[in-house]
């Protein structure tokens, strides 16, 4: 079909339906979201820099934690995860793009209208600084959230954003069950696929549950329900377990294409297949269907029967046997490989052990009784900023650095990325690992001053927050760089690569597999 | 065409326009709903809505039109498949939150609130007096959620909705033979009577409302037996709504003449969206009408 | 990576060091969780070491071994890739030593979590209420012991954006209160935790208890300290604006000093419901009421009266409060379901009510000049 006539200018993207354009879309608003949640947290870092009120308003911060933990879960890294799905997926299994390529544009562009309506609240009516945006956590729970007057505008965003995250999970789904080229089994799709396979199903499983939740908020604050009202025989729990039903797989959808991503990066730079590929792909389904069946872990404390509490102790840390799985493949494909370290490797191999650390943490907060005491403190802070910033984030950033020079034609400057990298993992680590201390010394989460006697692991970790904050803007200068020239890259790029995309010319052309590959 | 190359469409402005109509119908609500807004006026909401229609027609005129000139391959045609198989399951999980709230609300928060379990002191110094039942014939705060005089029994006009919706099920499945035989005037037939039958239902649907409403003071604010009652039925009879006017859309493309014994994807879409909707009225059937 | 480059990374990491060095030197710092007071917390603390430890050890096994490949197996080295990719014996082998693992843990957690979700004995029992943002307290055993408990003045002025007050010079900054709750040693205390508008978490780290407060529903939870002495705590669920200011603090005393006070608070529970039916003058109102308003209303209407737009109405020049004194009073003792506005009819005695709303009607530019009884209140 080289006949089409293609679009250029801002009509090329408005209107797209070619699964790079669309990819390099998600890739962009992932990115810009990453910067405004990440300055949200900037504000976080200096109010806590130190103790006492020095830069904003108790609600104002309180406003700044919820929309950094929705923007960087919604806007950053589901986004992004979703971009390199529409890059790779129909590369990886030689197809000449999305199954519904239309319904792909409509995916995407859902977003930004979307992020508009969760941003609008923050800058209508009264006084900016008072914080007019929702302040009532990430995770919204009733009735705190039942007293906020603009509810509206969430509820819809969320329902918006659940509706592009469901097209786009049938769309990928239906790209890999009925797009593979022949030849192309499932056992033969490389990793990355079969995670988005599973991650897609996830998300069509939780996204409506979500929709039903703030449905039922929407009714009970603007149609006298009382779903989550003692009152008429509701109960506000009922809205957290409506919540977690959809929130813990919703964290997994957030690590499981991660791991895909590093499962293709690690082989390559180790130059050895990946160790375990079959175990690798059951691991994965399982934690997947785990995933459903362990929410209340994030509830222990609300005073469920202890029957429930027991069950969902077990359930949870059962995770950690298909999870110990993966990190052990991963340590056996790096033993006796022949390993080099360019910059996507570094943020694989950091991946793993930071990751590690994360899900220890949360091997951890599994165990009842002592989630007992770190429930809602900063060691829950820790925990999942290890799983999601040097976890899910890491892994993207690699990502990019391992397909950039397939996406644009063009190396990316090493001493660039490797800067990047050492500043990245050093300033983290002083970022979230100080929060483990205070969490355990018993400073509760989402609190915007503090007694001193928390001050100074909370200084350093700012301190961290800021390097951190600020080696990202080394990783967009290095894009651009990249995208705009440099050595010119090869059509396979890494020595050790393996797989259909590093088979085709580097930049990947417009339509990428117009016959379908053959694959042996 | 030939059978290995799959038909890229052109780039489209429909997903864009029914964005815009997302938002502004949605925003329009939001609008109409804060204290500090045009509260009521929705008419915003109105405009966005009529986008949204507005690139409905688009967009699937378009996809009939490149169907019917025979530019999707069987390829396509499965793509089309699972994407509906797969929406009608993110379907399945939205009912799903709303019967698991169902059961929630019978099955733990009214036996708690009603001293159950370690729940003793709920019921002692919160809601001394509440008693389990259901129906919630009195809600633990009887002022702020007055509860309904009566239930609405299984008997009666739900077991007729349910004979109504169920026999549409079967003449659904009658249609689909007849266009597989290529008996088109059978077809028209049992399409027809499918509508109507749908139609029918949502007409009891709206009797039996009114009579909750005003005969026997069951409300969406009624505490949460009528809170779960009209959001299922609700969101149930919403669903009716959208299946028989697929089902009317289709039965104006089989006048028409479209779909032949091999390509009805159109067809299919939505008998299988008729069949969901059956089953979860069925779910609802038992347990918010019978059990 | 070259080797320099592995040597400037250490270097740089060690910069890191020596910059955190001095800061941890000074401090009395506290790493680790504290094993509290309690058995319970004890327990918990036992468990949170047992877990550490086992993820430490694995934690270095499998860095060990990743770091090991890392410094051996490099191409730069000359390693030559060998080309295994499975053995279903060792993947087996790795898959059932975290399961045996976890199992080991299993034990002890259950045993801990069945003790502590054990409420079925206690020799005395405390309502707790958590509303935005202070703490009820009802002791359900004694007549008339029941009380509010809301941060401290000292914390409470310190803590305002731009205070000017060095905050690290406040005694217990955020961690006091203005009415303690006092407990005998050696009783099993059991709390009745509740909310009356959003939910909260009544933490005392030290006592091993947390535990959400429900609005709509009790939660029971307990404490048997033997140990005499004041233990600290925070409300641990976001509720809202001030949920960073919500402490509790916990005076475990001698029995006898517990029967005193209990005496004492009785005697104050008394005093106050004689003042209900007093009359008093303007002038004793407005003062009363001042002092009423800036404790327990201008958090959300703001000192000067002027409320946070489209959050928090204006006491000044409301209709509500320029207007109807029945509406007035009936919101004050009654609230507004579903909002934040609390009904204050057991939070505040008749005269307090009465003093503040005579206060709100005559300050902030309100002019009305009327007089509000305690017996005004219903
Ligand atoms: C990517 C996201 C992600 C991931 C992967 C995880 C992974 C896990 N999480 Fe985490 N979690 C979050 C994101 C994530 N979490 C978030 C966002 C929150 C907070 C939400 C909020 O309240 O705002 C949270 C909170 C949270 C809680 C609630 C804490 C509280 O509020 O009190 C709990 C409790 O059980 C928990 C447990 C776990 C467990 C057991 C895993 C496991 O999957 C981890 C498994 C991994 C390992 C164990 C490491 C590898 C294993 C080995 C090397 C081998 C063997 C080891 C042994 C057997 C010892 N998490
Ligand atoms: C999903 C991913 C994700 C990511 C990537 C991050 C990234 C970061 N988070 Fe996030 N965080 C969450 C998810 C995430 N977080 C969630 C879910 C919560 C819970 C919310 C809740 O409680 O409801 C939370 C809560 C949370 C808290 C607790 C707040 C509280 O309890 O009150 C803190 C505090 O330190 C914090 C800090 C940070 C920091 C410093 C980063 C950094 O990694 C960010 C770095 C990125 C940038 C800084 C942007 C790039 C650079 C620029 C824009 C240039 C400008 C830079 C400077 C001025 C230096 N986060
Ligand atoms: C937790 C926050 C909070 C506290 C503390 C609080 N109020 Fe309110 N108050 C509100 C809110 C919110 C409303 C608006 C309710 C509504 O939507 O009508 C309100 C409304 C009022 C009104 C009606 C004003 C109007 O114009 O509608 C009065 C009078 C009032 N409060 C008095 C008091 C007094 C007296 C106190 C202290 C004893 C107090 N409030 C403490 C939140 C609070
Ligand atoms: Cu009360 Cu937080
Ligand atoms: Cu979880």
């Amino acid at each position: 079909m080289s006949d089409h006539h293609h679009p250029t200018g801002i009509k090329r993207w408005l209107f797209t339906t070619n699964h790079k354009d669309i990819g390099t879309l998600y890739l962009w608003f992932s990115f810009i979201m990453l910067l405004i949640g990440g300055s949200m947290a900037m504000v976080i870092r200096a109010e806590l820099f130190e103790p006492g009120m020095q830069v904003v308003e108790p609600n104002f911060f309180n406003m700044m934690t919820t929309m950094h933990g929705l923007i960087m879960v919604f806007g950053a890294i589901m986004p992004a995860f979703v971009g390199f799905a529409n890059w790779l997926v129909p590369m990886m299994v030689g197809a000449p793009d999305m199954a519904l390529p239309r319904m792909n544009n409509w995916s995407f562009w859902i977003l930004p209208f979307a992020g508009t309506m969760l941003l609008m609240p923050m800058f209508m009516g009264g006084d900016f600084l008072q914080g007019q945006g929702p302040a009532f956590g990430w995770t919204f729970y009733e009735p705190l959230s039942g007293q906020y007057n603009k509810l509206g505008f969430f509820i819809f965003a969320v329902h918006l954003l659940g509706f592009s995250s469901i097209m786009g999970s049938i769309n990928i789904i239906a790209t890999i069950l009925n797009m593979r080229a022949p030849g192309m089994t499932l056992m033969k799709m490389p990793l990355f696929v079969w995670t988005w396979l599973i991650t897609a199903f996830l998300l069509i499983a939780v996204m409506p549950v979500l929709a039903g939740a703030v449905t039922m908020m929407l009714t009970d604050k603007y149609f006298g329900t009382s779903f989550f009202d003692a009152a008429g025989g509701g109960d506000p729990v009922l809205f957290q377990h409506v919540f977690w039903f959809f929130g813990h797989p919703e964290v997994y959808i957030m690590i499981l294409p991660a791991f895909g991503i590093v499962s293709q990066i690690i082989p390559t730079f180790a130059r050895k297949p990946l160790f375990g590929y079959a175990s690798m792909v059951y691991a994965t389904a399982a934690i997947a269907f785990l995933s459903f069946i362990v929410w209340a872990h994030h509830m222990f404390t609300v005073g469920m029967p202890v029957a429930g509490e027991l069950y969902f102790m077990y359930a949870t840390v059962m995770i950690a046997v298909p999870t110990a799985v993966k990190v052990f493949n991963w340590a056996a494909t790096m033993w006796k490989g022949s390993m080099t370290f360019e910059t996507p490797m570094l943020w694989a191999i950091a991946f793993v052990f930071l990751f590690t650390i994360g899900g220890f943490t949360g091997l951890m907060l599994g165990v009842a009784p002592a989630d007992f005491q770190y429930h809602d403190t900063y060691f829950v802070v820790a925990h999942f900023h290890y799983v999601l910033v040097t976890g899910a984030l890491f892994a993207l950033i690699g990502g990019v650095y391992y397909w950039l020079p397939k996406w644009t034609g063009n190396m990316y400057s090493e001493k660039l990325g490797k800067l990047h990298f050492w500043l990245s993992t050093i300033s983290v680590n002083v970022l979230f690992f100080p929060q483990h201390f205070i969490g355990l010394e018993g400073m509760p989460r989402r609190i915007p001053d503090y007694n001193p006697m928390f001050a100074d692991w909370n200084m350093i970790s700012s301190i961290g927050g800021f390097v951190f904050g600020a080696s990202q803007l080394i990783f967009l200068y290095t894009v651009i760089k990249c995208i705009r020239g440099g050595e010119k890259a090869t059509d396979q790029v890494w020595e050790g690569a393996e797989g259909l995309e590093w088979t085709i010319p580097s930049p990947a052309p417009y339509h990428t597999f117009e016959t379908a590959p053959e694959v042996k | 065409m030939s059978e290995q190359k799959y038909y890229l469409p052109e780039p489209s402005y429909w997903p864009l326009i029914g964005s815009i109509g997302l938002f502004v119908s949605l925003f329009g609500f939001a609008n109409a709903l804060d204290p500090a807004g045009p509260v009521g006026n929705l008419t915003l909401m109105y405009i966005g809505f009529a986008i949204v229609v507005f690139m409905m027609f688009g967009w699937f005129g378009t996809v009939i039109r490149e169907s019917e000139s025979g530019k999707y391959n069987s390829q396509v045609d499965t793509s089309f498949r699972m994407g509906m198989m797969w929406f009608i399951f993110s379907e399945v999980m939205f009912f799903a939150a709303f019967f698991g709230a169902l059961f929630y609300a019978r099955q733990l928060s009214i036996p708690w609130l009603a001293g159950e379990g370690n729940n003793a002191s709920t019921n002692m110094f919160l809601w001394n007096g509440f008693a389990e039942n259901w129906p919630l014939l009195n809600s633990p705060d009887a002022e702020k959620y007055p509860a309904p005089t009566g239930v609405i029994a299984a008997s009666g006009l739900p077991l007729l909705n349910t004979i109504l919706l169920l026999s549409s099920s079967v003449t659904v499945t009658f249609a689909h033979h007849a266009l597989k035989k290529e008996q088109r005037g059978k077809l028209n037939f049992w399409l027809f009577v499918t509508v109507a039958l749908g139609f029918t239902f949502l007409g009891v649907q709206i009797y039996e409302y009114a009579h909750a409403y005003t005969d026997l003071n069951l409300k969406l604010s009624s505490g949460i037996y009528g809170t779960t009652f009209f959001m299922l039925t609700g969101f149930h009879g919403a669903h009716v709504t959208i299946g028989a006017t697929i089902l009317t859309v289709i039965l104006i493309r089989c006048i028409k003449g479209h779909f032949t014994p091999k390509n009805h994807f159109g067809f299919e879409a939505a008998a299988w969206y008729w069949h969901f909707v059956d089953v979860v009225w069925v779910g609802l059937f038992i347990f918010v009408y019978w059990l | 990576m070259s080797a320099s480059k592995t040597i400037k990374t250490l270097s740089r990491l060690l910069c890191a060091a020596l910059l955190l060095g001095p800061a941890i030197a000074n401090a009395d710092y506290e790493l680790n969780l504290m094993p509290g007071v309690t058995e319970i917390s004890q327990m918990q603390y036992d468990l949170h070491m047992l877990v550490l430890w086992l993820v430490t050890v694995v934690g270095i096994l499998v860095f060990g071994v990743m770091i090991y490949s890392i410094i051996k197996h490099r191409k730069s080295k000359g390693a030559q890739a060998a080309q295994f990719h499975e053995s279903t014996t060792v993947e087996v082998i790795w898959t059932i030593i975290p399961f045996a693992i976890l199992v080991a843990i299993a034990v002890p957690a259950t045993k801990g979590l069945l003790e502590m979700e054990d409420t079925s004995k206690y020799d005395m029992s405390i309502k707790v209420t958590g509303i935005q943002w202070k703490w009820e307290y009802d002791y359900i055993d004694e007549d008339g012991v029941k009380f509010i408990s809301q941060l401290d003045e000292a914390s409470e002025n310190a803590r305002k954006l731009g205070s000017g007050v060095d905050v690290t010079t406040v005694e217990n900054y955020l961690l006091d209160v203005d009415n303690p709750i006092v407990v005998p040693s050696n009783k099993r205390v059991r709390l009745l935790i509740t909310a009356a508008d959003v939910i909260h978490a009544w933490w005392v780290p030290d006592l091993g208890v947390k535990r959400d407060a429900i609005p709509g529903f009790i939660n029971e939870s307990w404490f048997y300290a033997e140990k005499e002495g004041t233990y600290r705590g925070q409300c641990a669920e976001l509720c809202g604006k001030d949920h960073g200011f919500m402490p509790i603090v916990v005076k475990v005393v001698s029995q006898a000093d517990y029967d005193a006070w209990v005496a004492n608070q009785k005697a104050a529970a008394s005093a106050s419901a004689a003042e209900d039916t007093k009359t008093f003058g303007m002038d004793e109102l407005m003062a009363r009421g001042k002092g009423v308003y800036d404790k327990s209303c201008a958090a959300c209407h703001g000192p000067t009266g002027a409320g946070v737009p489209g959050v928090f109405p204006a006491m000044a020049g409301s209709k509500i409060t320029t207007g109807d004194i029945a509406a007035h009073i009936d919101i004050v003792v009654n609230g507004k379901p579903g909002t934040a506005m609390a009904a204050y009819r057991s939070q505040l005695s008749k005269a307090d009510l009465a003093a503040v709303i005579t206060y709100e009607r005559n300050a902030f530019g309100n002019k009305t000049g009327d007089v509000v009884q305690p017996t005004d209140i219903k």
